[in-house]
């Protein structure tokens, strides 16, 4: 199966977008989802007073375990060592995806079965595998239709939220000879009877992870489909992958941020299974993965944690409410961003793990309008973050800060750093201001009809006859 | 200097501000749901169960076998794989013996890798023990051992589960806790809330998708609580 052959830049962001704003089905399936998803949160966090508690409680769950990550890291490492699981570091992309490439070659494997994760998108291992001459199936089935589609997911949590069940029975159809089809169900039943011998067959089976518990050495997995069950228990390696922030210290952390994951992602008050994986198979035991493995990936999130700022960036737990209540994303779609993770937090993430030159109209997507902060079960301040990454990319790239962001300056321009310090002159001197005043008013017949981006939808601007100092001097002659 | 040192060097280079300790316990003490009654909290559980279409059959100490052998043959089981070597698995075996001579049981003797095709192929259900429920998310808590290995409860379409409901817990957090499972984590521990599901296509539920598409729990009621009791008003 070929993999990830279509897709959008995060350069070219502004046409990308008003590519998929042109794109009516695709508006419709949006917006049908994101309403859907918008309500079922509602309905299972309607009591504000156990929201705000639980929000709260996360939130300090998050920013505590921040506060200890290399120390937690490494207690999660020498716990799992302990279980005879063998854990990796990767700095990039490439070494995350060596590392797991030699694993394979070390068992000779050529077939790996994948449960859902984002990281082994965000390093696009399927395509590296591929290259090996190895196959990666995704099984989760969002999954499954995209990368069957060789598309990407558009969404962290739905993965094949842009598509319509047309388009998917079309797809199976084409790919795998099925009949047409209008229901969903049996849509479902072909992807599981094809995706059976994969589990089987697999040599490796990859899984993400939701939450790694330093204290005991587990690896948690939420899901509701069982392909995550499927893919870390039936072949024989199992490799997690996860970035190095998903760390919490004790095995009490999950149970609420578990809670607040589901309602928030899905409006369920649980999922059909929650995986806690402490290790390999014991000696025993008659199934689980014989051997298994965790890669740590950093890839730009250890920049973030270097700003006490940016670092709240990092108690992200994946849920997509951002994403799912954000009117930039509901209208484009995910694959607009041209990022991995998509939507508000994609806007905030991406920058770190790509640096600011690909992605500095990122964080300009946005009307601060506010309600990703607001829902974001872990307090994380989106539109403030978006806020200071647009000063990041504004800033001039020579300028020597504590802790430079890759790509600082990157939408620093000489015209616009210009206007700014005129503006600046002229608004803040009494004189200079009132003198501005008089000749912008006495030149008013010279202001453009077309103004760039602004006579688009409004009508020029122009100076009035008469500034308001003036129209308050003639005031107060009158009355006198 | 190796990948994991860059990383560990430039985390701890960071200098960041001691937190206190999430108020995790004082949180659950004031929000964990409370019943008046283990007959409402049962209820309570069955509700929820049953409404991401988890099978309840309710049945006591006495009767489950019974019960159990009806399941085989309404869901018409022609192969099942039980933990013989479990007393449970011994008198499943014994029931269907009497009752359900055409269901073929089988054992899980092997390793995964030694049968894998056969499991994969023909067998039709798994029936195992449950470790707890916990009531207020309508959830079993699967705690797989050498005996039941966690692919008895998964691969095969159809997973029966006896649950004895006094080991019933309020929440995830009771569970963990009258558990002690931060002492002593077995491989795998998997909470399950009905069978498999996804709504990948147009947000659309479908269930089936990977997992069993089928899950049945036999739930062994204490003496003192009928089935009347628990079924009448839920």
């Amino acid at each position: 199966m070929k993999t990830q052959t279509v897709h959008f830049l995060p350069e070219t962001f502004k046409s990308n977008a008003k590519t998929a704003l042109a794109d009516a089905p695709l508006r419709q399936s949006l917006r049908t989802a994101m309403d859907g998803l918008m309500s079922k949160r509602k309905v299972v966090l309607s009591d504000e007073h156990e929201l705000q508690a639980l929000r709260t409680l996360c939130e300090s769950i998050r920013q505590h375990a921040l506060s200890r990550l290399p120390e937690l890291l490494e207690q999660l490492e020498s716990n799992l060592t302990r279980l005879g699981v063998q854990v990796h570091w990767a700095q990039t992309p490439n070494e995350a995806c060596q590392i797991i490439d030699g694993i394979m070659n070390q068992h000779q494997a050529k077939l790996m079965v994948k449960g859902k994760s984002m990281v082994s998108e965000e390093i696009e291992l399927n395509h590296y595998l591929e290259a090996q001459g190895k196959e990666a199936i995704e099984s989760d089935m969002g999954e499954y239709i995209v990368q069957m589609a060789h598309e990407k997911p558009t969404h962290i949590v739905m993965p094949a939220i842009h598509k319509t069940k047309q388009q998917i029975s079309k797809l199976f159809h084409d790919e795998l000879g099925t009949p047409l089809t209008d229901d969903v169900d049996e849509m479902i039943q072909i992807g599981r009877k094809a995706l059976r011998n994969v589990y089987r067959n697999a040599d490796v089976g990859l899984s993400g992870v939701n939450f790694a518990v330093a204290q005991t050495g587990t690896l948690c997995l939420v899901e509701n489909e069982g392909n995550g069950r499927l893919s870390t228990s039936v072949p024989p390696v199992h490799i997690a992958i996860t970035g190095i922030e998903k760390v919490v210290a004790r095995l009490d952390d999950v149970v609420p941020l578990y809670s607040l994951l589901t309602r928030s992602a899905i409006g369920l008050n649980i999922t059909t299974y929650f995986n806690m994986i402490t290790g390999p198979r014991r000696s025993e035991e008659l199934d689980g993965p014989q051997e298994m493995h965790l890669v740590l990936l950093d890839n730009g999130r250890s920049q973030a944690y270097a700003d006490e700022q940016l670092r709240k960036t990092l108690q992200c737990i994946r849920c997509g409410a951002c994403m799912n209540h954000c009117p930039v994303y509901s209208r484009i779609g995910g694959a607009a961003y041209g990022t991995t993770y998509p939507g508000p937090i994609g806007k905030i993430i991406s920058p770190h793990l790509l640096g600011l030159e690909s992605t500095k109209d990122l964080p300009t997507a946005s009307s601060l309008c506010g309600a990703c902060g607001e829902v974001c079960p872990v307090r994380i301040p989106i539109p403030e973050l978006l806020v200071r990454l647009r000063t990041e990319a504004q800033r001039d790239p020579n300028e020597r800060v504590a802790k430079p962001i890759k790509g600082q300056g990157a939408n620093h321009s000489l015209s616009e750093q210009m206007a700014w310090r005129a503006f600046d002159g002229i608004f803040s001197g009494n004189k200079t201001y009132q003198y501005f005043g008089k000749v912008a008013t006495s030149l008013r017949g010279l202001t453009p009809k077309n103004q760039k981006g602004w006579t688009q939808n409004h009508t020029p601007l122009k100076p009035a006859k008469k500034t308001l100092h003036q129209l308050i001097k003639e005031k107060q002659l009158v009355s006198k | 200097m190796s990948a994991r040192d860059h990383i560990l060097n430039r985390l701890q280079a960071v200098q960041t501000e001691a937190l206190p300790q999430p108020q995790t316990a004082a949180y659950y003490q004031e929000m964990s749901p409370k019943w008046e009654t283990p007959v409402l909290r049962l209820q309570h559980w069955a509700q929820t169960m049953r409404k991401v279409k988890g099978e309840i059959v309710w049945c006591h100490r006495d009767t489950w076998q019974e019960t159990f052998a009806q399941v085989v043959a309404e869901k018409d089981i022609a192969k099942i794989v039980l933990p013989l070597q479990t007393e449970h698995g011994q008198q499943a075996a014994q029931i269907l013996q009497n009752k359900r001579p055409v269901t073929e049981v089988c054992a899980y003797s092997h390793t995964l890798e030694q049968w894998k095709d056969e499991f994969f192929n023909t067998v039709d259900a798994g029936f195992t023990d449950i470790k707890a429920g916990i009531a207020h998310t309508g959830t079993l808590l699967l705690w797989p051992t050498p005996a039941q290995p966690r692919t008895m409860s998964l691969v095969p379409p159809i997973h029966i589960a006896l649950f004895d409901t006094t080991t019933l817990y309020d929440d995830f957090y009771a569970a963990m806790h009258g558990l002690n499972m931060a002492d002593g984590m077995p491989t795998n521990v998997v909470l399950i809330s009905g069978p498999s599901k996804t709504s990948d296509i147009q947000l659309t539920l479908a269930f089936g998708a990977h997992g069993p598409r089928d899950l049945v729990v036999l739930a062994v009621l204490p003496d003192d609580i009928s089935i009347a009791d628990v079924e009448v008003a839920a």
